[in-house]
């Protein structure tokens, strides 16, 4: 059975990726239930919904993060350009490359800001010389937001940074393996309102480069930064839309409950 | 309608209700206090029409005020974003009803005791349906009504016809008694001035519709027109 809600609603953009009856159990309980949904190229698509609605599993099926989980099983199909992302043929760390994540708590390593962002070119292979890093970290790090910042201190540690910087610096160190997708669970949820305001124009920046698919608890923020949004709840899509669309005519009660601040 | 989780959102709502109910039910009465005021010659009650339209006003500007903060501080969305935006667009149509009705009331003492119109007895039951229409779209709007919102809009058309007989019966009446010119032309502004409510009436019924559904009301066909016919 497929689920109610479009799956791709007057996406104008190519489709990045595509879920289509996805399932997603954590041992005999289900926390997806048939979500068929389609993340356009270079756009941002926002996932709202009340906690535990399975948005955040959801997100996580995008770049098998859910493998981690021991208990977790996923069903249905999920394909990067056209690339089914659960077959045996697929890659994980190159998948996870592909498609990056950055996390609700900034998590630098323990490491200094230049590691930080040179870590994931050196195991992938992407910079030939000092020179290349070097090149590969400032650039990640202007696209980012935080050069200016930090160049006069590339050596100090990612932790010794701010709140706010040191997320910028996790959305730094995953645009550096240069990835097509990024995932951004709950991105802003520990910054305070100009921290999240720098990140959001940064999402409004990296957007027209990257596929972007943002978690968020904050509905002006989804709002604010994505071209599409999708409603779950209780493990279920419920409804997809032009963001606009969305936040001025819903079309499922379901979802005008909850954007106008009813649900429960 | 279920209610917010956050209980002040509510009491806003309903606190803008109130006013915009409050200002309707001064332009309603304001309507039938200058038609009672015209039939009656009472240049006394006239009088008061004018003067009862800085309440009108003011009410606009405490409503006018009092959006702008529930914008500010409840980020409403959805049904709600729609209804508060309805909500400012409305009191200003409420307003310019209310100087419509202060227009009627200014003419009054210019029309002449013994002044025997045909027309004036048309006025009152013209005035009745614009009344009717103004109230009925505040209503619509207060329960969210888009069938009662397409009610006051079909009820245009009649106003409209009224205008239009009224008007060809003064050009007539006028060629005939040149005398009278200048009175029928006040009692031929009354009467389009009854014509604008019904109009501003129908802009306030399609912005709830609009408020209600998120759809435009359907097309709907209109009264012959005034100005064509003149021409053929």
């Amino acid at each position: 059975m497929a689920s109610t809600a479009s799956t791709s609603p007057n996406i104008s953009a190519p489709i990045k990726m595509a879920a289509q009856d996805v399932n997603v159990f954590y041992g005999d309980k289900q926390a997806i239930r048939n979500v068929s949904i389609d993340v356009g190229m270079d756009e941002v698509t926002a996932f709202i919904g009340p906690s535990g609605c399975g948005k955040s599993t959801f997100l996580r099926t995008l770049n098998r993060m859910n493998d981690t989980v021991a208990s977790a099983r996923v069903e249905g199909r999920i394909t990067l350009d056209g690339e089914d992302i659960y077959s045996t043929a697929m890659d994980v760390v190159q998948l996870r490359a592909r498609v990056g994540m950055v996390f609700q708590k900034p998590n630098p390593f323990p490491k200094s800001i230049y590691e930080n962002v040179a870590y994931g070119p050196r195991i992938h292979g992407l910079a030939n010389s000092r020179a290349d890093m070097d090149v590969i970290v400032e650039q990640s790090l202007r696209r980012a937001g935080l050069w200016e910042e930090v160049k006069d201190r590339l050596q100090d540690s990612g932790t010794a940074l701010s709140g706010g910087q040191q997320q910028r610096l996790c959305i730094g160190r995953a645009i550096a393996v240069q990835p097509e997708v990024i995932l951004m669970d709950e991105p802003c949820s520990a910054l305070d309102p100009i921290a999240t305001a720098k990140i959001e124009e940064l999402i409004h920046e990296l957007r027209g480069k990257y596929a972007i698919v943002i978690v968020t608890h904050n509905m002006q923020q989804a709002a604010r930064v994505s071209q599409r949004t999708a409603f779950f709840h209780l493990g279920t899509l419920v409804e997809y839309g032009v963001t606009s669309d969305i936040f001025t005519n819903p079309r499922e009660e379901r979802t005008k409950d909850y954007i106008t601040g009813r649900y429960g | 309608m279920a209610e917010h989780t956050l209980k002040a959102f509510d009491d806003d709502i309903g606190e803008l209700r109130a006013l915009i109910a409050e200002m309707g039910g001064r332009a309603e009465a304001a309507i039938d206090d200058a038609l009672v005021a015209l039939s009656r010659r009472d240049n006394a009650l006239a009088e008061r029409v004018v003067e009862g339209d800085k309440a009108i006003d003011e009410l606009e500007a405490l409503i006018e005020k009092k959006v702008v903060q529930v914008i500010a501080l409840r980020a409403p969305m959805a049904d709600d974003l729609r209804e508060i935006i309805a909500a400012l667009k409305i009191v200003g149509v409420v307003e310019r009803i209310g100087d419509y009705a202060k227009n009627i009331a200014k003419r009054v003492p210019l029309i002449s005791h013994r002044s025997s119109h045909e027309p004036l007895s048309l006025l009152p039951a013209m005035g009745q349906i614009a009344r009717e229409m103004v109230k009925g779209a505040l209503d619509a709007f207060a329960a969210r009504d888009a069938q009662k919102a397409l009610w006051v809009m079909e009820r245009d058309r009649a106003v409209d016809d009224f205008y239009n007989s009224i008007f060809r019966t003064m050009v007539t009446f006028m060629m005939e008694n040149p005398k009278t010119i200048s009175e029928s032309a006040h009692i031929l502004f009354i009467a389009k001035n009854l014509e604008r409510v019904g109009d501003h009436a129908t802009n306030v019924a399609e912005m709830v519709y609009y408020a209600a559904t998120g759809a435009h009301p359907p097309e709907r066909e209109r009264g012959p027109d005034l100005f064509q016919e003149q021409e053929g």
